[in-house]
């Protein structure tokens, strides 16, 4: 494989990888918790290495995302005091723990690859340099690892989906079933510890970040089947890897940076154009509804004065202006809308319900 | 280093005093502010903003080329801006929750800062060099230049502040009871907001964007655990935002190779364990001393109510009892000697000897002013 392909491949692992608990922290609002533990774990990462002076170390993952946990508990504490909200817990707890891990970098571990810059942007382009062997075959590091992350984080949610569906959409009725919510909660914030710790290497920690809720909110505004929105929400972060990998190498600049403006672009192309809950299909249904209900309320008008003397005054279309409040152009191109819908027929000025007309008139005030 | 040296120093030296200066600015400025933010539950705001200053820099200083302070500021302070009406946009248009759009906006303007500066780090100019101390702020390298940049427009915030205090407050205490008086509560909103985003960017070379949002929580949050009041607590967060900010700033320019950041987070955090822990009425010390004593009480007046119950029974308020009855019907929960004594030294029972203790006449009196309601201890 080349290096560019392999780069590519680790983007998209990565990616998948970080939008599968993304979609669980957007639906359970705890967005901001990935944000607090894509920061900490950079504590639990420094704070193992200072024990076990190894960087290559598996037990680096587990105490990563241990200090993930703790950040998680921390918050709790802290919200539990009531002295604070919890968005200010949150917000006190990650920068005091993101500091120490920063400033016990630059006092003692100088010369190791572990320097605040890397944390922060992270280097997909060096990953292809750093390999392993596996069953004989020649992979990346990255690689290796972001697919036992990735494996994971399926394993997880396939074996927990039932109960992590119920607990996010339900918690009521989950704690009624006996499921624990505390469980599911803290299962899911180390799964999401365990991806952090993983994607740290490559996207670095705020890059996390994008890739865990910016596909993951996009899915949302396209499905409402939690399967589809886990599927769009990999797509989406898969499809944002490798267009954040071609755009970094046009701009010769930061791959994880790129990817995280990707998966901006196409929140926003979602954004737009979702079908259903897209600006663009929201408006067009809005002004639909606008000239449904004005459709409508002409047709009660006329039904209102269908037989009475005051129909021929009535049923004018210049006195629609009047009556309705409508402008004189609304009131023509309602008016012709109208006609076309089979709703009223015109003959002059005057207009007259048809049968249909009626009809809806009669429906809409039985309401 | 003894205080008066440094005192002495901070006014000599002229990085010291700048950077002492600067730092007291951002912290006076981001404090004050801060403290709306928190009580209007927009501590996270402040994170989302800060980062996605970040490609405003940049972008500022790809169009001028120049890095001074107003231009950079600028930059900031627009993206800023930007970055609040994205998150506005996204969740009023969309059913996407506030915390989900927070991550976006904060993840996607900072990726796109860092593809911008590494875009610009790997050509071949050495003008752009110092812009990456905007990721953990580098107090060493604030000039006087920027210092009275800071200080004109945090005192421009402050002041724009204090004229619109009232204002602010009914805003974050009860909008609907300032829109009921025809006050432009949206209006009133966007400079609230925009005046944070003030706040936040004059901190940004020296803090950092990337911990910046914690000025904005930390000395808010400590100011909150002293008092109820909004303007004491304001004034409050601004000192122990000059406090870190002063506190952090100088160790971190003692220091070799530290960022100004972490230092100066570091330091607010102190602030704020101590605040949660020792202040008076809400810190966690008091209150578990204040329930403690509660409980103390709540025993003594049990121990009085089981003497006064059996003072009933027996139809003779000086008759005594053993203390092993007593024990008995407080169902073994202890501390009853101790409770005697203490009902003792307020004169209200007495020991006739031998483990036995009877009422005395005002603890027969107290007891039925207390108790004669037929309400239980």
């Amino acid at each position: 494989m080349s290096a560019a392909v392999e780069i590519q491949l680790i983007a998209v692992v990565v990616a998948a990888a970080c939008a599968l608990p993304g979609v669980f922290l957007v639906l359970r609002r705890m967005a901001m918790m990935s944000d607090a533990i894509s920061h900490t774990v950079l504590l639990g990462i420094v704070l193992t290495f200072f024990v076990l002076r190894d960087l290559e170390s598996p037990w680096l993952i587990l105490g990563a995302a241990l200090m993930g946990v703790v950040t998680v508990s921390l918050v709790e504490l802290l919200n539990g005091t009531r002295l604070v909200k919890e968005d200010a817990a949150i917000g006190l707890v990650f920068p005091a723990l993101f500091s120490v891990a920063v400033i016990l970098i630059s006092k003692y571990a100088h010369g190791v690859h572990l320097d605040s810059d890397a944390v922060l942007l992270g280097e997909l382009a060096f990953a292809p340099f750093d390999r392993w062997t596996i069953l004989g075959i020649d992979l990346p590091h990255a690689l290796v690892v972001m697919s036992g992350v990735l494996i994971l984080n399926i394993i997880f949610i396939a074996l927990f989906y039932k109960e992590l569906k119920l607990a996010t959409f339900d918690a009521g009725l989950a704690a009624t079933l006996g499921l624990s919510p505390v469980i599911v909660h803290y299962g899911l914030m180390t799964i999401v510890s365990i991806t952090a710790v993983g994607a740290f290497d490559a996207v670095g920690a705020i890059l996390v970040v994008a890739m865990m809720i910016t596909p993951a909110a996009a899915a949302y505004l396209l499905t409402d089947k939690l399967e589809w929105m886990l599927g769009w929400s990999v797509l989406l972060g898969a499809a944002s890897g490798v267009s954040g990998y071609w755009l970094a190498a046009w701009l010769d600049a930061n791959i994880a940076g790129s990817m995280a403006t990707m998966t901006g672009v196409l929140f926003v192309v979602v954004f737009l154009v979702a079908p259903e809950r897209g600006v663009v299909a929201l408006a067009r249904r809005r002004a639909r509804q606008k000239w449904e209900f004005a459709q409508t309320a002409l047709a009660i008008h006329l039904w209102h004065h269908e037989g009475t003397p005051a129909y021929a005054e009535e049923c004018r279309v210049e006195h629609l202006t009047e009556h309705m409040h409508w402008e004189a152009d609304f009131a023509e191109a309602l008016v012709q809308r109208a006609q076309k819908a089979g709703v009223v027929t015109r003959r002059g000025n005057d207009l007259y319900l048809t049968d249909n007309g009626r009809l809806l008139a009669r429906e809409m005030l039985s309401y | 280093m003894n205080l008066l040296e440094w005192l002495n120093l901070l006014l000599t030296d002229y990085t010291l005093r700048t950077v002492a200066l600067g730092a007291a600015t951002l912290g006076v400025t981001s404090g004050a502010l801060g403290t709306f933010a928190m009580l209007r539950r927009q501590s996270l705001l402040g994170d989302a903003m800060s980062h996605a200053a970040l490609p405003g820099v940049i972008i500022a200083f790809m169009l001028t080329g120049s890095k001074s302070p107003e231009v950079l500021m600028g930059g900031a302070a627009v993206a800023g801006i930007l970055g609040t009406l994205t998150l506005i946009v996204i969740t009023r248009y969309s059913r996407i929750k506030e915390d989900s759009a927070l991550g976006i906006v904060l993840s996607v303007f900072f990726g796109f800062g860092l593809m911008l500066l590494t875009f610009l780090q790997r050509n071949p100019d050495a003008r752009q060099a110092g812009l990456s101390t905007f990721l953990f702020g580098q107090a060493a390298t604030l000039l006087e230049r920027d210092v009275w940049v800071m200080g004109i427009f945090g005192g421009g915030a402050l002041l724009l502040m204090l004229i619109f205090w009232k204002e602010f407050k009914l805003l974050s205490f009860d909008r609907d009871f300032g829109a009921s008086l025809g006050l432009p509560m949206v209006m009133l909103d966007v400079l609230l907001t925009t005046l944070l985003v003030v706040a936040i960017v004059i901190g940004l070379q020296a803090v950092g964007v990337v911990l910046m949002s914690a000025m904005v929580v930390a000395p808010a949050a400590a100011a909150r655990q002293w008092t109820n009041r909004l303007g004491l607590m304001a004034l409050l967060a601004a000192i122990f935002g000059a406090m870190s900010g002063v506190g952090g700033a100088m160790i971190s320019s003692t220091g070799e190779g530290l960022s100004t950041g972490p230092v100066v987070v570091l330091v607010a955090s102190g602030i704020v364990i101590v605040s949660l822990f020792l202040a008076p009425n809400r810190g966690l010390v008091w209150s578990a001393w204040r329930r403690q004593k509660n409980r103390r009480q709540l025993r003594v007046e049990t121990v009085l109510y089981d003497m006064y119950r059996l003072a009933q029974q027996h139809d003779d308020w000086d008759y005594p009892h053993e203390v092993a009855v007593l024990q008995a019907m407080n169902l073994n929960q202890g501390g009853v000697r101790n409770s005697l004594r203490k009902l003792a030294e307020r004169g209200l029972v007495t020991e006739k000897g031998n483990g036995l203790w009877s009422l005395t006449q005002s603890g027969w009196e107290q007891a039925m002013n207390l108790f004669k309601k037929g309400g239980s201890a």
